[in-house]
This record gives C-alpha cells, structure tokens and sequence, in this order.
C-alpha cells in the first residue's frame, strides 16, 4: 500500500501538475462516466439479450445475434435508413445554405444589425418542443395558416392535411427541423464572417472584383473551416433529432417519418422490447461513427489534394 | 466604397431579410394571434361557397375576430390546474441542472485552459465525442439505472441526465473564456505564496465572473430547452413534469384547446425569452467566440 502512494507520488512538477489539472476534471469525468459510458456499454451488452419489461433488472438471457439479424434482415430496416440518411442530408443542405444566406445578409453594412441578428434566434432559444407545438398549428389541415394560404393563392381546392400523408409529413418535419437548426448555423457562420481579414477585401475591391466574385472567392474559402465543422456537428444532431419528429407525427403515418432514432425509441420505449431497443441503438452509434469517419478522411483527402481549408485544427 | 450598396440591392438585402426573420418568427406569430382567438373562430374554416375559390379577404378574416381577447391566457389556469406547477418545474429543473453543471464545469473548464497535463487533448476530445450521443440512444440503460437508485418519478430523474449532457458544451464555452485571463496574474498570486485553490478562489473567479455568466446562461437555456425526452421517459408524476412534457398532455385531450395551448406554451418561454433578450449581446459574443480564430 505505501508503495503504492509512493508510485503516485508526484515527483516533478510536470507531475504535479497533471495530477491537480486531473482532480479538476475527475468530477465531470466521473459524472460523464456514470451517464454516458457505463449505459453505453450497457447498451450495447443488452442488444444481445431479450430483455424486456420483465427482465430489465436481471434475467434477461442471451440470445446472441438474434436481435441484430431480426433488425437489420427486418423488412422496414432499409427504407427507415434510407430515410435517416435522406432526412440528414436533405435537412444538413438546407440548414447549412439558409444559414450561409442569413449570415451574409446579417454581415452586410445595414442599419439595426443587432435587431435583426437578435430576431433569428428565437427558434434556437426556445424549447424545441414548444416551437413544435407552434408548427402542429400551423400545419392544421382544415384551420391551420399554411393549408389556407395555399388553398388562397390557388395551390390546392381545399384543405389539405400536411402530417396526414407520408410525403408531406416528412416534408414539413424537415422544414420544422431546418427551422430550429438555421438560427444557430446562421450565428456561426455570421461569427465567422466578421472574423475574414477585411484587407482581403479591400485589395480585391481594388482589383475590381464583384460582390458575388469577392463571396465565392474570398468568404467562402475562408469560413470553410466553419462550415465544414458545423456541417458535421449539425448532421450529427440532426441524424440524432427526436423531438421534432416525435412531436409533429410520432413517425407517422404509416411509418413514413419514422428514422432510426424514432424506430428506437418506439422499440424500447413503447414496446418495452429492450435487447430489441438496444440493438437499434448500437446500430445509431455505429452509423454515426462510421459516417464520421467517413466525412473526416474524405475531407483529410481533398485538403491534401487541393489544399483546401478544411477542420479546424 | 466597396460597403455602400445602390438603392436597388438595399432593397434586395433589406426583403431578403424580411423574409428570412418572417420565417423565423411566423409560428410565434401565428401562436400569438391563436391565443387570442376564441375556440369558435379557431375552429371555422374561411367560409368558401360550394364551387369557389377562397379569396384573399376569405383568408385574411382567419386572422381576425372581432371577439379576440386575452381569455385563453385565463382560462388555461383553470383547464390544467396544474400549469403554475409546470411552469414552476421548467424553472427549477433549468436552474438546478445549470447549479450542478457549473459545479462540474467549473473546476474542468479551469483545468483544461491552465494546465499542460498528460492526457488533455484525448480527454477533451472524449468530452466532446459525447456530443455524438443523443439521450435517446441511452435511455434504457439509464432508465434502469434511475430506477435502480429509485429517481424515477423525481426531480433527480430529470436533473442528472440533462446535466452530464451539458457537461461538455459547458467545459468547451468556459475554456475559452478562461483562457483569455492572463496567466501572470496567477503568477503573481503564486509569488506571493498564494496555494493552487486560494489563486482560483481569489484571483480568478472574480475575473472570470463575466464569462461565468455567460456559460450559465447559456446553460440555463439548454436546460430548458432540453425538457422533454428525459420528462416523458422518466417521469410520469405531473407534481413534476415541466412545463413542454405538460403541454405536450394537451394534445391527447378530446378536442384540443389550441387558443390555451398556445397561450400556455407563450408564457412558459417567456422567462428564456427574457433572459435572451438583456443577454442577447454577451450571449452571441460569448457563444460564438470559438468560431473566430484570434
């Protein structure tokens, strides 16, 4: 035992160091530890059994693959993935153009810069299901603002119930999501804006370079870095976006919202087939991750072969 | 100069802009003007004759009652008698969620911006990997061990999860704030004999007070908006449910009261809106500072 103390000992101030800046985060750590590591292996341990409401506490038995080849042999298994991923790059491109858009104009020299910029916001600031119970109203078939504006302007004869069909119904979850998700891309995106050497500007100005030419040729590779981080963070949440979903259609009708969270969270939560749950979510992290790395090398590539900007390093 | 625009792109600019906040405000919009409606005029379709078009006028009147009225925003505190009580929990939860995370972040955030240790780019990168995990994905395994404790049904239930997953987002926003005080400062408390803690206690904290204030707003504001998979998934008890799980019960009803629904869910972000708006400023400064490279 007191060799053991002695062995930790500090003996340098290297030493020293290290062990007092680990007795700051020990804490955090202990906290992450106990909330997000130990349940993710107990995720993954149970995605090879059949617990379920009866056998959460203890009893549940292993039954190997089962569940893994039961979810991904399953008939819906493809096209919710297939939808996850659409939903992810549909709603990532829309986020990250709109916020590409927002920043340039908040960045422009106009008056009441800070009103403007302060009135993007709200949709991030605001408890995400709240803004849901908003859109719920406003996608009402038969009172709701936008079934009778379209019917005004002459798009439709009648009313027209956006979350009742499977096409629309995604549709308007992801104009909901690209709604939550805009105002912090945008203020990102803004951030880095203003932060571009502005005598970059100022010579190509000079040259005679046009608005749009001094956009795609200066702004653009400059917030590269920005954007191509907050490209991957945004896809990440959004692949991983309940809320939204579970608010406006519970992944319905028909099954036609239903992405790989939801399909989780319906297995274990509402079906209390746990192992089945389990195995879902597993499958989440291991998309994820190899989504991620994808996207990383990919773009280690390109800056090798192009010397483009890319993560920040 | 190159920043002076002609007439024509200022009106460009100035529309695009319109529309771009139009879209960002019309639920809020819309939400307001839907608690001001009775429940009658809510639920009448623009009177459209058999055969015919809606018109412009037709679709204007959805807007307007001659009967709108604040009522909503009475009636909602006798339809759910237990709103106060939601509104409370949101309250409680996001400051006791921001209390304990700061506890954490705190001390880690110090850490990370002072000290070159062993292990201080992979731990922080695991902090951070965190951020690829929703709550979603670990819910049963927490909802086992919440129950195992016996948290289920209690604040606790609520508190603990939304804090470790704001742990990180906090380390990561406070670091940088730190790490603008200058290290001499702390030399000098160390010259002068001053221990590790006193010199965090005395000499930093008080300069970091700003960016302290910042980071718990902000965490405060994720705390908030966070409250609602934890709260359906881990509470059941509505002495403790907050304010969106709350809401959320509206819709099973029979006939949804939209008017109070809408109202209820205006109140109920009236205290993030507020604190946004005296700390918008400081708020955006401080939230996007790790965007810009110095």
């Amino acid at each position: 035992m007191s060799s053991l103390i002695q062995m930790l000992k500090p003996k340098t101030k290297a030493q020293t160091t290290t062990l007092f800046a680990w007795a700051l985060i020990a804490p955090a750590a202990l906290v992450m530890f106990w909330i997000v590591v130990w349940p993710l292996y107990e995720t993954f341990r149970l995605s090879f059994t059949n617990s379920n409401l009866g056998t959460l506490m203890g009893g549940a038995e292993y039954i190997g693959w089962e569940n893994y080849e039961k979810a991904i042999g399953g008939r819906k298994f493809p096209s919710i993935v297939t939808r996850t991923f659409y939903w992810m790059f549909l709603s990532v491109g829309l986020k990250i153009v709109l916020g590409l858009i927002g920043a340039s104009l908040l960045a422009s020299n106009i008056r009441a810069r800070g009103v403007f910029r302060a009135l993007v916001m709200p949709p991030w600031i605001v408890p995400i299901a709240i803004g849901c119970f908003g859109w719920l109203w406003l996608y009402n078939g038969h009172f709701g603002l936008i079934s009778n504006f379209i019917e005004m302007v002459g798009i439709t004869d009648g009313p027209f119930s956006f979350l009742a069909y499977k096409q629309s119904a995604f549709y308007s979850a992801v104009v909901t999501d690209v709604w939550i998700g805009t105002p912090m891309v945008t203020l990102f995106f803004l951030a880095a804006i203003q932060g571009v050497p502005r005598d970059l500007y100022e010579a190509a100005y000079v040259d005679g370079a046009s608005r749009w030419y001094r956009f795609r040729r200066i702004t653009l590779p400059q917030i590269m870095p920005t954007i191509v981080s907050m490209a991957l963070l945004s896809a990440i949440w959004t692949f991983n976006s309940f809320e939204i979903i579970w608010i406006l259609t519970e992944g319905g009708p028909r099954g036609g919202t239903t992405t790989l969270i939801i399909d989780t969270f319906k297995t274990a939560i509402f079906s209390y087939k746990f192992g089945a749950g389990a195995t879902r979510a597993v499958l989440v992290v291991l998309i994820l991750g190899v989504f991620s790395l994808i996207y990383l090398t990919v773009l280690d590539k390109l800056n090798k072969r192009y010397g483009y900007s890319g993560v920040q390093k | 100069m190159m920043d002076k625009y002609t007439f024509l792109q200022k009106i460009g600019i100035y529309s695009s802009l319109a529309l771009f906040i139009l879209f960002m405000l019309l639920p809020f919009v819309e939400m307001f003007i839907a608690s001001l409606r009775p429940l009658t005029h809510l639920f009448s379709r623009p009177d459209v004759p058999v055969g015919e078009t809606m018109t412009f006028m037709d679709f204007m009147s959805r807007f307007y009652s001659d009967k709108m009225s604040f009522q909503a925003y009475r009636d909602m505190w006798v339809t759910v008698p237990q709103l106060p009580r939601y509104i409370f929990n949101s309250v409680f939860l996001s400051t006791a969620v921001t209390f304990f995370s700061m506890c954490f972040i705190v001390p880690a955030a110090y850490a990370y911006a002072r000290f070159d240790f062993r292990g201080k780019t992979i731990s922080l990168t695991l902090f951070l990997a965190v951020n690829m995990f929703s709550g979603a994905v670990l819910l049963i395994p927490l909802y086992k061990l919440l129950r195992v404790y016996g948290l289920l049904n209690t604040y606790w239930a609520m508190i603990i999860p939304g804090v470790a997953f704001l742990i990180p987002t906090g380390i990561w926003l406070l670091k940088s704030f730190l790490e603008k005080i200058p290290y001499e400062l702390e030399e000098a408390a160390f010259v002068d004999g001053a221990s590790r803690l006193y010199t965090l206690r005395r000499v930093i904290l008080p300069l970091a007070v700003p960016g302290l204030i910042v980071v718990g707003v902000a965490m405060f504001i994720g705390a908030y908006a966070q409250q609602f998979l934890f709260a359906i998934t881990f509470n059941q008890d509505r002495d403790y449910m907050p304010l969106p799980a709350g809401i959320f019960e509206f819709i099973g009803y029979q006939d949804v009261l939209w008017n109070e629904m809408m109202a209820a869910s205006l109140v109920g972000i009236l205290p993030v809106l507020l604190i946004f708006l005296f700390m918008q400023k400081h708020l955006i400064a401080g939230l996007t500072s790790g965007a810009v490279k110095e």
